[in-house]
């Protein structure tokens, strides 16, 4: 059934994709129910017994000459994360209630997205899977250069470029990989169970992982990320960090994780201090975490500093990857859900609560408006959202964050101590966007003119409302109790499809 | 049904009261504040419950903790795990934390009448004292952390709780970062410790952190610099206490957070959060203490050496004490006593009411710190307990004051209060003299002597014993140079600057406000008995150590010497503080009594030695450079290297482009152009004239006619 979560968005985007133009209300309501029915049929994958473990959804011959099967199938990791896409999925509609132009247009590309994010997460095909990551560079690059604001063009087109590049190096490696399997099938099961040769490894290893990591926000390829984010649409932009880059995420850990894991197995020799991929990797996701906050720490631009949050939450997230120990992947998939939830919700206030009202992210301009005043609401859900992504107990990130520093610190603990320093400026930057944004005390005095800004803004509406507390209460949930995620994920890593990261000394 | 099982309620009621207070309308004032206070009864009724039944469990069988655990999610094989735990420790800091709180919720009562986000103070309020309560009977690090960070975020909250002041907000960062530094230390350890451990729980049937097996193995791990495991992780968490308890060098932050409310100032900043970094170096006090028992290849044990050491502190004092001294115990004691000193110091060259009060809470508290480092957990924790009373006294007397001036904080402006707050000044008078630490009848007396004892005693060094004197000195000039600058002389009023405020008399606060005040300045008088060498009750109950009754313990030489050496300090610095400042100018702009003396102490001693700055100049610049400089990497390197990588590629495209229109194109051209014109060359035999074909028709025949001749012939 879960597969159908798949089926019903693309259902649902030809659906919209014929709608009459004028046809505003109703646009809506079929994308908010496809977006519902999405996550409802990702859910059944969570209720027979047993669920986190390797199950079969579809296998059909595909393009049988060539070995390639139209297989999928969910497990524990799947799951979480096809959780993660449907709550994304709901909540990014109701923020886009306030979209006007191309409305059934706009639905119809945001699900045809979404259908395709579905698609990664299940697919158990290589070729399938590579697929689905092709088709949805698609509609994101549409979404932001039609929708999209600031620099708009420039944005899609860097975040597709960086996307194919990082495609083109995977393929590469998928290729490489079918090839020297035998050509005989692109199952990732069977392919996971090949024992490729260490030599092999050692460089399709990097050039998958850095591939798929591109699209995580792997420092120093992460500059598409912050205008990516920028450009696109509120909605984008909450797929884009809630989902989007856990695609890249999941890349490394399902493939270039299970296929090569030797490549992580120490070079013999070492070059500046750096004796294998794993060190490599484990440095650029703390320089991630550190450089990231910094960065966001000097920004003016409130979707900017969210945007740099973003690579730097997703540093935790390739650091707990290549740490090479379970509690530490375990910390990672606990991470790709809490970031694409609390990283939803801080764009979400900001691209839709404060930009659309205010139409300016300038700090300058927003700490003369007094926003905390005129928008309790979206004041109090930044707060806590914010507090959230600092790593405040009680929230998901808190956990997360835990497991990924314990994991990792077998491996490098001198890099969870400079993690620990990216985690001080993660408070400083979010309190200080927090405090011109919401709660500054500047006069009120626009810049440009010089006459007074009054902003008398709209009420936040209800979409707004209740699209922040499903994240909020998501957030929570897994914060407070983890163990409703934390079970799947721990079967999900137990499945066969990891045995050779096993034996390649998983601890 | 036992209590133990039941514990939990103690924070969770705080912890209901601030969930339906945060859903209550603004206008709803009655409902939080009498919710904020029942839960408060109702979390003091449980912990005197508590108390009662750790006291008897202690009789019946001392040394041991009672322990519930719980799991919480899995980590690799084995589940992380949370409980909580009742010990003399956590019992008498449960009473404490819920007796002081419930005072300071109902005065808040009348501090806070007049403000328009009353409610949303009682749901902060209860918050803090649900996640301090949480703190409490925490038995396992994790969820201590996870409680040590709300407490902090609360204060975040409350000390930024008049945020429209950009003073205020800029405090309330300050402190939330600056304390964040010190907890990340303590975060680290916590993944250290469980690392190397396994687990968190401080007690949990002999595989706890704090008992022997794992602090064994934690010593005999060592690493390459030498240093044990244990003594990594307690200087790690040692360092989160730092950061909380506003020790040197992470105390910028706590005078700063008197920009909060006033009740805030007493209940968060001076008698229970900061003090949370006092009690988690008591909490894990085996850890800080664990060293290894000396050589002889003897499998390796365990002595937590100041713990029993405490309560017979007086058989060993004089002597070197026993045993060695864990490196970790040493830099609490040092750290302890140079911030008492220091803070001391500075408390006596500042004029804002709260700030000299916030200045002497970090000087205390590090008195606290040499109390565990020297003697342990009971003559550490006893101080804290006396201190809490008699320092929430005073904040809150110092609220009374400054609500009566009308919000004026500066003493140089106030003056006279004596007569027109009489029952502020006579509580006020007894929370100093319990500071001060005059002796016998004020309770701050025995605990500072207690102190003193221990540092006496302590074996690697005499230097703190002599340098907590020299605190103890300041702190008794401080507090009399405050007292004569407030309610002595005449008034000095109109208030300071604008001249916009009325002229109006000082008046009398509340009953509201006076009530709590009198029962504190009761406390501060009473709990002194509970800790005399004669009758050392709270450390035996604390330390788990039988208790006598002598008085020979009392009028021993050593004793005596010591309550001499500390009472002659403490008239010491009443008299020169009387006598320096018992006849100020009236005039609020003349220069301090001290100034006049040592100008060039006194304006160090004003500026705070300067920390602030330095911190400014070094840690904040070399912060602000350094993200500058990562986001002109930013800018310019990687998107420079993404620019050149994109002009390289142009200019391959170019090549590509030239390539293909010269090279490609043209051959290509060329082909097609030579096909064309073969074409029409061709396309001129396709003429349609008939002759033409015939004709050739013709030569065709012959030619194939000529070939089979030629054939034929062969």
């Amino acid at each position: 059934m879960a597969a159908w979560s798949i089926y019903i968005s693309f259902i649902g985007a030809l659906v919209l994709a014929f709608l009459p133009r004028s046809r505003v209300a109703c646009a809506r309501w079929i994308a908010l129910l496809t977006a519902v029915a999405g996550l409802a049929f990702a859910f059944t994958a969570a209720f027979p017994a047993g669920a986190g473990n390797f199950h079969e959804l579809a296998r059909h011959d595909w393009v049988p000459g060539i070995g390639a099967t139209y297989l999928l199938g969910v497990d524990g990791i799947s799951l979480t994360l096809i959780l993660l896409t449907g709550l994304a999925a709901i909540c990014g509609v109701l923020f886009s209630w306030n979209v006007r132009e191309r409305v059934p247009e706009f639905f119809a590309l945001y699900s045809a997205l979404i259908g395709s994010v579905y698609g990664v997460f299940l697919s158990f095909d290589l070729l399938l899977f590579f697929v689905f990551y092709e088709l949805a560079i698609v509609p994101k690059y549409f979404l932001i250069a039609i929708y999209g604001s600031t620099r708009r063009e420039y944005g899609a087109m860097k975040l597709a470029l960086y996307s194919f590049v990082g495609s083109a190096m995977v393929l590469v490696g998928l290729l490489a990989a079918y090839a020297l399997s035998g050509g005989q099938t692109f199952d990732l099961l069977r392919l996971a169970q090949h024992p490729f040769p260490r030599e092999f490894q050692m460089w399709a290893f990097p050039l998958v992982f850095v591939g798929f990591a591109i699209l995580a926000g792997l420092w120093p390829f992460h500059t598409w990320a912050p205008t990516g984010h920028v450009a696109a649409p509120t909605a984008a932009s909450m797929l884009l960090a809630g989902v989007i880059m856990k695609l890249g995420a999941y890349g490394c850990l399902r493939v270039a994780l299970t296929l090569f894991p030797r490549g992580l197995e120490p070079w013999g020799f070492q070059v500046l201090a750096f004796g294998s991929w794993q060190d490599v990797f484990g440095f650029l996701g703390a320089m991630g975490i550190v450089s990231g906050a910094m960065v966001a720490l000097v920004q003016q631009d409130f979707k900017f500093v969210i945007g740099y949050s973003s690579v730097s939450h997703m540093g935790f997230v390739l650091l707990g990857l290549v740490s090479l120990s379970t509690v530490g992947l375990r910390g990672a998939v606990l991470q790709m859900f809490s970031h694409g939830v609390i990283a939803g919700l801080l764009f979400g206030v900001v691209g839709r609560m404060v930009y659309d009202r205010a139409h300016t992210r300038d700090f300058a301009l927003l700490s003369g408006l007094r926003l905390g005043q005129s928008l309790p609401f979206a004041a109090i859900i930044f707060c806590l959202a914010g507090f959230a992504s600092m790593g405040m107990p009680g929230f998901s990130g808190f956990v997360a964050e835990l497991q990924v520093l314990t994991g990792a610190w077998h491996a490098f603990p001198w890099l969870v101590m400079l993690s620990g320093l990216g985690l001080v400026i993660g408070v400083a930057y979010t309190l200080r966007a927090m405090q011109k944004a919401f709660f500054s005390d500047a006069s009120g005095v626009d810049a440009g003119n010089g006459h007074a800004v009054s902003l008398d803004p709209e009420p936040v509406t209800w979409p707004e409302r209740i699209g922040a507390l499903i994240l909020l209460l998501a957030s929570l949930a897994v914060g407070l109790y983890p163990r409703i995620l934390m079970d799947w994920i721990e079967r999900g890593l137990a499945t066969p499809v990891f045995d050779a990261l096993r034996l390649g000394g998983l601890t | 049904m036992s209590v133990i099982d039941n514990l939990w309620w103690i924070p969770v009621l705080p912890l209901v009261a601030a969930g339906v207070t945060a859903v209550l309308p603004r206008s709803s004032r009655r409902w939080s504040a009498g919710l904020a206070i029942g839960s408060m009864v109702g979390a003091l009724l449980g912990s005197l419950l508590a108390f009662g039944v750790a006291a008897d469990f202690a009789q019946a069988h001392p040394g041991v903790v009672q322990v519930r655990n719980f799991s919480w999610f899995q980590v690799g094989e084995t589940w992380v795990r949370l409980g909580w735990l009742l010990d003399p420790l956590t019992a008498v800091m449960l009473v404490m934390v819920s007796f002081v709180g419930l005072l300071i919720f109902i005065y808040s009562v009348g501090y806070m009448a007049h403000d328009a986000n009353f409610t949303r103070f009682f749901c902060f309020l209860s918050l803090f004292a649900a996640a301090m309560l949480g703190l409490l009977i925490a038995n396992s690090l994790l969820l201590l952390f996870i409680c040590w960070e709300l407490v902090g975020l609360t204060s975040y909250l409350l000390i930024g709780f008049w945020f429209q002041k950009p003073s205020a907000a800029a405090a309330a960062k300050k402190a939330f970062i600056t304390t964040r530094v010190g907890d990340i230390a303590f975060l680290l350890g916590i993944v250290w410790l469980y690392s190397e451990a396994g687990t968190v729980l401080f007690y949990d049937r002999g595989a706890g952190c704090l008992e022997t097996g794992v602090l064994a193995d934690l010593l005999s791990s060592v690493n390459g610099f030498g240093i044990s495991a244990a003594t990594s992780i307690a200087l790690l968490v040692f360092l989160g206490a730092v950061g909380k308890s506003g020790q040197f060098p992470l105390h910028v932050w706590l005078p700063d957070a008197m920009e909060g409310p006033t009740p805030v100032s007493a209940l968060i900043h001076a008698a229970t959060m900061v003090a949370a970094g006092v009690f988690l170096v008591a909490r894990t006090y085996p850890l800080m203490a664990a060293v290894p028992t000396v050589p002889d290849h003897a499998p390796p044990a365990i002595t937590t050496t100041a713990e029993t050491h405490a309560s017979i502190v007086s058989e060993t004092h004089g002597e070197a004490a026993r045993g060695a001294v864990s490196t970790a115990l040493k830099v609490v004691t040092w750290t302890g006593v140079l911030t008492a000193l220091m803070a001391a110091g500075i408390a006596v060259a500042q004029t804002d009411i709260k700030r000299i009060l916030a200045y002497s809470t970090v000087s205390q508290l590090g008195f606290m710190m040499l109390g565990l480092g020297t003697g342990g957990v009971g003559v550490g924790m006893f101080h804290l307990i006396t201190h809490a009373f008699f320092k929430a006294l005073l904040f809150m007397g110092a609220g009374s004051v400054i609500h009566g001036c009308h919000e004026v904080q500066d003493i140089r402006y106030m003056g006279g209060l004596r007569r027109s707050m009489p029952v502020t000044f006579a509580t006020y008078a007894v929370g100093m003299m319990a500071l001060a630490g005059v002796p016998v009848f004020f309770s701050g007396f025995w605990s500072k002597d207690a102190i003193f004892h221990a540092a006496h005693g302590w074996g690697p060094s005499a230097m703190p014993f002599y340098l907590g004197l020299a605190a103890a000195l300041l702190t008794a000039f401080y507090m009399t140079r405050q007292v004569c600058y407030v309610f002595f002389g005449e008034g000095r009023n109109p208030v300071p600057g604008d001249g916009h405020h009325a002229v109006q008399a000082p008046h009398e606060s509340p009953g509201v406000m006076t009530v709590p005040l009198s029962i504190l300045a009761a406390c501060a008088v009473l709990l002194g008995v509970l800790g005399t060498p004669a009758w050392p009750w709270f450390q035996s109950f604390v330390g788990g150590t039988s208790l006598t009754l002598d008085w020979a313990e009392l009028r021993s030489t050593e004793s005596l010497r010591i309550m001499g050496w500390s009472a002659l300090v403490v008239i010491l610095g009443i008299g020169v503080g009387w006598r320096l400042y018992a006849r100020i100018s009236s005039d609020p702009k003349a220069p301090d009594a001290l100034c006049r003396v040592r100008p060039d102490i006194y304006s160090l001693l004003e500026n705070k030695f300067y920390v602030d700055e330095i911190y400014a100049a070094t840690v904040v610049r070399g912060h602000a450079g350094w993200a500058r400089l990562c986001a002109w990497a930013e800018t310019w390197l990687w998107a420079g290297a993404v620019q050149a990588a994109a002009y390289a590629t142009v200019g391959l495209s170019w090549c590509n482009r030239v390539f293909d229109e010269y090279l490609v194109n043209f051959s290509f051209d060329r082909l097609c152009g030579g096909l064309g014109n073969g074409g029409g060359w061709a396309s001129r035999w396709q003429n349609g004239r008939v002759q033409f074909y015939l004709r050739f028709i013709g030569v065709g025949v012959v030619l194939l006619a000529l070939m089979m001749i030629w054939g034929c012939r062969a």
